[in-house]
């Protein structure tokens, strides 16, 4: 077990123990993030609050890759921009490397910030396309006044060096840069300040296939060589699955389940997990033909005013009346480890084949549009 | 005839740098009801080739012809262009948020396309707009039709872009990369959807992805793009079980599948090429382990394989599969992988890899006369190469 902060919440407790080792580089605890949603002309909504994140308690260990998926606008991208203090958080704590960084100042962020980066998914939105690259990679060094001058073009040359870029096109333009090679621009900055954690949101959705596989071979190699922790955000399902040792699942603001790889992949537990995993396409015309696929019917419901109880509810094959009622806790169910936790009232047995979605509520789809 | 007939398409830009080859001579034929797949790398013109013929590439130079139900959108003046588009090619585009207006409601947006192409009252189109919106299974339509953008999800709005292109039952649609920003399920929903309607109203499509496992699910038929070109050509189960292409097969063995889980990928080694510079002969020639002297100095043509199923690459296509016993190994190599483990493509290439390598060491293939070895196929492939790469390379 982690030795926790005084005051952890069970869920973090939980979190801790899904971890199953002394080796926590970063815990959350019922980390929320808020969104004010104000009058405007655009926006005619009334006051109110966007709930993108909503109590996520989880912990990365050192040296692992955590996968973090789930369904359009859960929550994922605004939970990496609070693990990396982008964002300030509305409520709950998160420790990195054993410090309470919660509620730091920027001023105070600043030595931590040197050791969390993020890369982002856009390789040609994210880079000011008038800066030489040298002085885009060099950026990390002026902002924590690191290193000056010739020293900090040789750092900058062998950071480009190091993740596969000539050296000596130190003065070029990002627009001289293919998709691929301006993210591995995006992941030399990151690595600028050797960081022991470094969140990908998205990072080779718009590549294809072939860069991407640079790409994440790369981050691999990086990862063996410089101790690298990551977290890993994607859509593309192997991906994620050829990256990660543990995935964590997301549904509107929450985490419900988190596994190692190979137990996630083979028996999830929750519905929306078992949902998600058969909808992944298939590289291969004859078995895509074949498949099963669980299609959900309805949208995301809105985080403004998510679903009382489990919020998967109104859309899931199995909800029965608490659902509706009672949250459930994330936690080991069925015979699953203690590393393997899943917040359902009625988890998939083993083997177990999630029937149709349920009986059309008001807010699903019309009759005659029901997906197979 | 084919519903869309696009021969030697050519499109460039001049910029400060040089003269941007995007579009190198493409033809491809789309017919009605069938789904046209196009694939390839990152900035090898797939975006720019369908812009072009929707008249959505101002500055650019532009030559070839493009015939839709026999006449020439290359040629047509603006208005004529103006009443094609969207009355009878719609377009979806990746990001829904960005072609969607942010300050009109989903359905005025909807009901003004319409009453644009269409003399009809509003009240008409607004019906028709509730109409669409529930086709395309947007919960309680009409009152989500006054909706703004924002106050849709992702896969919400991506549904009210096909249903905003479906609004004037066009003959075609194009989807640039129509589900990449999606999740798996709604991906899976938007995929089935415009499937579905596409049986229903005998739609032609061209969807341009990354995702081959949108492609394995989609397509009829599949080009694969690179540099500016079309390198290879076939029906979906050719094109994944019978690659051709050296960059097509490339393509497929880098795709990460359930057994790799842990392994290494196997990307193709290099980088793209720059299209102010692009290598001579065979563009892919920097980064092709199979290069051979003529592929440097030579540009290879579309070569026809089988009944429709192009390549333009010099390897022979005897050696390459699909002599009769090699077809044989390969489609139970295929089958087998199938069955295990569904990595067919892999087996099916790494068979076809084995093949090859016998094959180029005999003295005596006469199809391989005059393209002797070249020793670049042992060296290093380019000066670009990664580290991560190293490990990549046979
Ligand atoms: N700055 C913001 N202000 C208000 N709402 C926001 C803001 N950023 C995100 N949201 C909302 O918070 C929710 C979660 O968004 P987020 O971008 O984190 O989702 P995501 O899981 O990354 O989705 P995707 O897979 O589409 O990238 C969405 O409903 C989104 O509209
Ligand atoms: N208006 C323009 N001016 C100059 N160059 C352009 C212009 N539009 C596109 N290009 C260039 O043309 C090439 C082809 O671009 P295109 O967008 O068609 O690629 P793509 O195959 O769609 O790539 P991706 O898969 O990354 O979307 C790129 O090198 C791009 O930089
Ligand atoms: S708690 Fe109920 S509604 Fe939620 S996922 Fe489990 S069975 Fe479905
Ligand atoms: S063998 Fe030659 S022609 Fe074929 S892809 Fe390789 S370089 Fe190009
Ligand atoms: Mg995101
Ligand atoms: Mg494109």
């Amino acid at each position: 077990m982690t030795a926790l902060p005084h005051g952890t919440s069970p869920a973090a407790a939980a979190a801790a123990a899904a971890a199953d080792e002394d080796d926590a580089l970063l815990t959350l605890d019922d980390v929320v993030k808020h969104f004010p949603i104000r009058r405007g002309i655009v926006i005619k909504s009334e006051v109110g609050q966007v709930r993108a994140v909503d109590g996520v308690s989880l912990t990365v260990r050192r040296g692992e890759t955590l996968g973090l998926v789930g369904e359009t606008g859960c929550g994922k991208s605004t939970l990496a921009r609070c693990m990396t203090r982008l964002y300030p958080l509305t409520s709950g704590r998160i420790t990195f490397d054993g410090h309470d960084i919660s509620r730091l100042s920027p001023r105070a962020m600043r030595p931590y910030r040197r050791q969390m980066q993020m890369i982002f998914q856009d390789p040609y939105g994210s880079l000011n396309p008038h800066r030489r690259i040298g002085s885009i990679i060099g950026d990390p060094f002026a902002i924590h006044g690191v290193a000056d001058g010739p020293e900090r073009k040789r750092k900058v040359q062998e950071l480009m060096e190091l993740v596969g870029l000539n050296p000596e096109h130190f003065n070029r333009f990002p627009s001289d840069f293919s998709g691929g090679q301006r993210q591995r621009i995006g992941v030399a900055r990151a690595l600028a300040l050797r960081p022991k954690l470094i969140v990908c949101d998205e990072p080779v959705s718009a590549l294809d296939v072939s860069i991407q596989a640079q790409i994440i071979n790369l981050l691999q190699t990086l990862q063996s060589e410089l101790g690298l922790t990551y977290v890993f955000i994607a859509h593309d399902l192997s991906v994620v699955e050829h990256v990660s040792d543990r995935v964590a699942v997301m549904y509107l603001g929450k985490v419900v389940e988190i596994a190692e790889r190979a137990a996630l992949y083979s028996t999830p537990r929750h519905p929306y997990t078992a949902a998600l995993l058969s909808a992944a396409s298939v590289a291969d015309p004859d078995r895509a033909a074949v498949r099963q696929r669980i299609v959900l019917h309805g949208d995301v419901p809105s985080p403004i005013d998510p679903p009382s109880g489990c919020r998967f509810h109104p859309r899931c094959p199995k909800a029965q009346e608490i659902c509706g009622r009672v949250q459930p806790d994330l936690v080991p169910v069925l015979a699953d480890p203690p590393k393997h936790v899943t917040a359902c009232h009625f988890p998939m047995a083993d083997g177990e084949k999630l029937g149709p979605a349920p009986a059309e509520p008001a807010d699903a789809h019309p009759p005659g549009i029901g997906m197979r | 005839m084919p519903l869309l007939e696009v021969r030697d398409l050519t499109v460039s830009f001049h910029t400060s740098d040089g003269l941007v080859q995007a579009v190198r001579g493409v033809s491809f034929d789309v017919e009605k009801g069938h789904t046209l797949g196009v694939v390839g790398e990152s900035g090898s013109g797939k975006t720019v080739c369908t812009q072009t013929l929707l008249g959505l590439t101002p500055g650019a130079d532009v030559s070839g012809q493009a015939l839709f139900d026999g006449r020439d959108l290359l040629r047509m003046s603006p208005a004529e262009l103006q009443r094609v588009r969207g009355a009878r090619i719609a377009a979806i585009f990746q990001d829904p948020l960005s072609s969607l207006h942010p300050l009109y409601t989903v359905g005025w947006q909807i009901v003004e396309m319409i009453r644009a192409h269409r003399h009809i009252a509003r009240s008409a189109a607004r019906a028709r707009a509730i109409e669409l919106l529930d086709m395309v299974g947007i919960p309680q339509a009409a009152s989500r039709v006054d909706d703004y953008p924002h106050q849709f999800s992702g896969g919400m709005r991506q549904r009210a872009m096909i249903a905003m292109a479906l609004a004037l039952d066009p003959d075609l649609i194009i989807a640039d990369e129509p589900t990449t920003a999606l999740d798996a399920t709604v991906q899976a929903q938007v995929i089935e959807l415009m499937t579905k309607l596409q049986t229903e109203f005998d739609t032609a499509l061209i969807i341009i992805t990354h995702d081959m496992g949108v492609i394995a699910e989609t397509a009829d038929e599949v080009m694969v793009m690179y540099a500016g070109k079309a390198v290879e050509k076939a029906d979906r189960r050719t094109l994944f079980y019978f690659p051709h292409h050296p960059y097509t097969k490339g393509l497929l063995e880098s795709i990460p599948g359930s057994t790799a889980a842990g392994e290494r990928l196997r990307p193709i080694p290099g980088q793209p090429p720059s299209l102010i510079s692009i290598p001579t002969g065979c563009a892919f020639h920097p980064r092709c382990q199979y290069v051979m002297d003529r592929c440097i100095s030579e540009v290879p043509p579309l070569f026809d394989i089988a009944g429709g199923h192009t390549s333009a690459c010099f390897l022979p296509t005897q050696i390459l599969g699909l002599g009769e016993d090699v077809d044989r190994e390969r489609a139970s190599a295929a089958a087998a992988g199938r069955a295990e483990n569904g990595a067919a493509a892999r087996l099916a290439a790494r068979a076809t890899e084995e093949i090859e390598t016998a094959g180029v060491h005999l003295p005596d293939a006469g199809v391989l006369a005059g393209a002797g070895m070249s020793d670049r196929s042992r060296g290093p492939r380019t000066s670009q190469n990664s580290p991560d790469d190293a490990g990549t390379q046979p």
